[in-house]
């Protein structure tokens, strides 16, 4: 699995990403700066959680400008793959590669644990392991994590089976219990859940292997 | 105004200058200041900047151990964790801003220290937070509460640092001044450490971070204050915090730490850019001169005074290797951070500047250093506390008065507080707020070791006897590392005390260093970084004593982390440490029977260690499936504790030696409680005889109820009270409805 990982000032998952990475594949992923215009030659892109520029403006909002993004809305246009999470969720949703958007939590505050995902839909290469219906614990850590689309964005998403993974338990407002979505074709999910915070360390087993293990199957 | 001009008698007082220290400044300069020279040295002769009344008490602590690589001095301590990786921390207080206006001076009070940190080469890891607040009922603390959290959230959350423990008691004695100190734990490589002495002469100062801006001028003065009904107007002196540009300012100079271009480095905190820039100078045994005119400014017409006063955050200073400047601005510059190179280190030792082609300051740099006020403030031993007879005290329902100790504010669970904080980021956290251990555990990056790191203070002991209860916050962190299987290694310390110019207070202050100093002595904990916050008063009424201390410790393998969440049914519950009944300023005389100022229990060192080490060896061995020490509340809190953690029952044995409410609620210390599986226990025993250590039976793990003789609750309904208090409280429009 050849993998880049997007680093903008603010980005703070970037280095967890990174081990996740080499711990599932062996391989170190490459760390491209947001600045430059090409991305290497791989089969995935991660945008890291973080604070990307600090969320001013709006989560995601200035990133999703970032010089580095075209190529990466390339990528994803080519049918390679794309997972933005948190942060990079937030990203996806201002550069229009994924549908709604992330709004502040339905509490107004900043919420860190575990939450219990249902898998919704398992034609991804980031979910092809898993059931339909498979309970996954995976921790959430944001702000601004209530995901929203209008009605009829809502009901087409839903139509177009794009919805990834749903809370089992709200904690943040999102409509229809969304946690993670993909484009239609598929080879682009953003989640708000943390996988690369899931991962098997010691004694304690996690489900965060499991979707990074999913997509060394799909990509070798 | 001019600022070149003799300042009048007026001026000096309002710089919080006296007589004296105002006659020794002219006497070094041999001539009177002008209005730059006397700003610049009344912030470094404040006492938050000087610790002129605490110097001479704080030489009392130990501050060296085999493990440790730099003690007090730098801008943090560092011990050595092994493989050539070292542990930097240290604890700062931002009680002043914090009660002004709680959000940013929470958040700059994280960002500051994670500054001090960062300074020394270490990419920060890990923060913990003791806060103090007002009693519930009081008008201001919900508000107090909710903004200091979300400003270490909101602060911490985006740098990318987790914060993974902390302590938060709530105390009418803090109503009219809360404390918030913050500690920040990194790691570095002990051969790349960085210092602040600016060695050499004719070397670039590069200055980086944010811009100057008028805010926070004269921080460090209002720190050394006390407070009055007007408070509310210095809210302008509050720093705002730019946690984007702190999580810039790291990346950007561990990337030229890197380089090697580095000859000294110091972040620009209480009084900015003089304190930097003088400390430098001094350490390095040389003067600097700096152009006004290149330091980036936020806003126009800035005078002398103001930048140089100026508490702007997220701001550094650096001293550059000769030719090394264009490849440090490119690093900045790439972070998107102002950076320029403001002066240069010379061979007057004085300190100049220079602002729109005047000299507007030209004063020598030791004496600000050497001749600092030093005070031996007089002051006055409290009396002897009166010892609180057990048995004077009527029988209650032991479930009953179980439910309202953990129900009340000081132990009920702080869910709402840490669901706000990012624990996780950056990988490594093991344990922190929301798992059942007696300190948080934070891996070493990508090795099997590990930190452990505890906050503790009981200021109710301190208050009734500072000696006492100075020896008692260190022996508890000492005792939570313990517990947590790690070995505890040295401290960091916040002294948050009241007014040293009233004796009684600075009998507090002595007497509290001197009780603390005896304990990092016999348990060889030394202090390696510290800093003393105090005027902690409001219309003349002072704070309770609070000397927190942060405790580090190191486990070499993090397999050895334990807690006391994995209690099994059917594991024998055995108490180590002997038991009195001591319940003088217990938090059961508190909070039940409405009773305080008695005398705190006996600290008894070398039990406390012998008992420690015994623990040690049975975590070590695997000989027990859960270990919690016990503090606040004593048997029967702790064992409850560990009942809700583990999610299974307990019974707990009578004692007829003392009356009920002595034995399950007294805080004799040195105590920990176990949990032994039975097959473990004719090992555990043997140890405990060979080490001459008391191990008492006192029940065992059962069921689904917590049971206390025949008196009993379901671990659900416990829990339940347990976790309510603070969301219900937090979440109510008005005090009343919390009840």
């Amino acid at each position: 699995m050849r993998a880049a990982i997007i680093v903008f000032p603010g980005s703070n998952c970037d280095r967890d990403a990174a081990d996740a990475i080499v711990k599932i594949s062996g391989r170190r992923p490459k760390m491209v700066w947001h600045r430059e215009t090409q991305l290497p030659d791989v089969d995935l892109v991660i945008l890291p959680g973080g604070f990307a520029y600090g969320d001013y403006l709006r989560p995601g909002a200035m990133a999703a400008r970032s010089s580095i993004m075209k190529d990466v809305h390339h990528h994803a246009k080519s049918g390679r793959l794309v997972l933005g999470i948190c942060n990079g969720f937030q990203v996806l949703t201002e550069i229009g590669m994924l549908p709604g958007a992330l709004l502040p939590n339905a509490g107004m505050k900043f919420i860190c644990k575990p939450v219990a995902l249902t898998v919704v839909k398992t034609s991804t290469p980031f979910t092809s392991g898993f059931t339909k219906g498979q309970v996954l614990q995976i921790p959430v850590a944001h702000h601004d994590g209530n995901f929203f689309a209008q009605q009829d964005e809502l009901s087409r998403l839903e139509d177009e089976d794009q919805v990834v993974f749903r809370y089992q338990s709200n904690p943040n407002g999102s409509v229809n219990d969304i946690a993670g979505l993909s484009n239609i074709a598929g080879n682009v999910v953003g989640m708000m859940p943390h996988p690369e915070r899931a991962m098997t360390n010691g004694k304690a087993k996690g489900d965060g292997d499991r979707l990074f293990k999913n997509l060394m199957e799909t990509l070798g | 105004m001019s600022y070149l001009s003799t300042p009048t008698p007026e001026q000096v007082a309002e710089h919080g200058l006296n007589t004296q220290e105002y006659e020794t400044l002219c006497k070094q300069l041999g001539r009177e200041p002008n209005l730059n020279e006397l700003g610049i040295c009344s912030v470094m002769w404040s006492e938050h900047c000087s610790y002129k009344s605490s110097r001479i008490h704080l030489a009392k602590f130990p501050t060296k151990s085999d493990k440790v690589i730099c003690g007090p001095g730098e801008n943090a301590g560092i011990i050595d964790a092994g493989d050539g990786d070292a542990v930097v921390f240290k604890m700062e207080s931002h009680n002043h801003p914090s009660f002004i206006e709680p959000y940013q001076g929470a958040a700059t009070g994280v960002g500051g220290i994670m500054r001090d940190v960062f300074t020394m080469g270490a990419r920060p890891v890990a923060s913990l937070n003791a806060l103090r607040f007002g009693e519930p009922d009081h008008p201001k603390t919900r508000s107090l509460v909710a903004g200091v959290v979300a400003g270490i959230g909101g602060y911490g959350n985006c740098v990318g640092v987790p914060t993974v423990g902390g302590e938060i008691n709530f105390d009418p004695g803090y109503n009219g001044n809360i404390l918030v100190n913050a500690m920040c734990v990194g790691l570095a490589r002990a051969d790349s450490i960085f210092y602040s002495a600016a060695k050499g002469t004719g070397n670039s100062i590069l200055y980086v971070g944010a811009r100057t801006g008028r805010d926070g001028i004269h921080g460090a003065t209002m720190a050394s204050a006390e407070f009055a009904d007007d408070t509310e107007e210095k809210r302008p002196t509050v720093q705002v915090g730019d946690p984007f540009t702190e999580k810039r300012l790291i990346e950007a100079c561990l990337e030229l730490m890197a380089t090697g271009n580095i000859i000294a480095i110091q972040d620009m905190g209480a009084a900015g850019l003089t304190s930097s820039s003088i400390e430098m100078a001094d350490k390095g045994g040389v003067g600097i001169e700096i152009d006004l005119d290149r330091v980036p400014q936020r806003e126009a017409d800035m005078s002398a005074y103001e930048m140089m006063l100026s508490e702007s955050q997220e701001r550094m200073l650096i001293i550059l290797k000769p030719g090394s400047e264009t490849q440090s601005r490119q690093i900045f510059t790439k972070w998107e951070l102002d950076v320029d190179v403001i002066g240069k280190t010379t061979d007057s030792g004085r300190l100049v500047l220079s602002h729109k082609g005047e000299i507007v300051c030209d004063i020598p740099v030791a004496p600000l250093s050497d001749l600092a006020p030093k005070y031996d403030r007089p002051w006055k031993k409290q009396e002897k506390a009166p010892v609180l007879d057990a048995n004077t005290l009527p029988n209650r329902d032991p479930i009953d008065a179980l439910c309202r100790l953990m129900s009340c504010p000081d132990m009920a669970s702080k869910r709402w507080v840490w669901e706000q904080y990012d624990r996780h980021v950056m990988g490594d956290t093991q344990a922190d707020s929301a798992n059942a251990c007696d300190a948080a555990i934070v891996r070493i990056h990508q090795t099997q070791k590990a930190l452990a790191l505890t906050s503790d203070c009981t200021p109710r002991y301190v208050k009734a006897d500072a000696f006492r209860g100075g020896k008692q916050a260190v022996a508890e962190s000492w005792r939570n590392l313990i517990a947590a299987g790690a070995e505890p290694v040295a401290i960091t310390n916040c002294l948050n005390f009241g007014n040293p110019e009233k004796p009684e207070i600075m009998g507090q202050f002595v007497r509290a260093v001197e009780g603390m100093a005896k304990a990092c002595e016999k348990l060889s904990f030394p202090v390696v970084s510290g800093n003393v916050s105090l005027y902690n008063e409001t219309n003349g009424k002072a704070i309770p004593p609070t000397p927190t201390v942060g405790g580090v410790g190191i486990l070499k393998n993090i397999g050895h982390a334990i807690g006391f969440g994995n209690a099994k049914d059917g594991d024998l519950l055995y108490l180590v440490g002997q038991s009195n009944g001591w319940l003088g300023s217990s938090l059961y005389a508190r909070d039940i029977e409405g009773l305080s100022g008695h005398r705190p229990p006996p600290v008894k060192l070398s039990v406390e260690r012998n008992n420690g080490k015994f623990v040690a060896k049975a975590i070590r061995r695997s000989l027990v499936h859960a270990v919690h020490d016990l503090s606040d509340g004593g048997l029967a809190c702790a064992a409850a504790e560990m009942a809700i953690a583990s999610d299974v029952g307990l019974a707990l044995e009578a004692n007829d030696e003392m009356s009920s409410h002595a034995w399950l609620f007294g805080e004799d210390q040195a105590r920990y409680l176990l949990a032994v599986p039975s097959n473990r226990l004719n090992q555990l025993q043997r140890l405990a005889y060979q080490r001459h250590v008391s191990f008492t039976y006192v029940g065992e793990m059962v069921g689904d109820n917590v049971k206390i003789g025949a008196a009993r609750i379901a671990v659900t309904e416990l829990r339940r009270k347990w976790e309510q208090w603070l969301p219900e409280y937090m979440e109510s429009i008005n005090g009343n409805e919390s009840k």
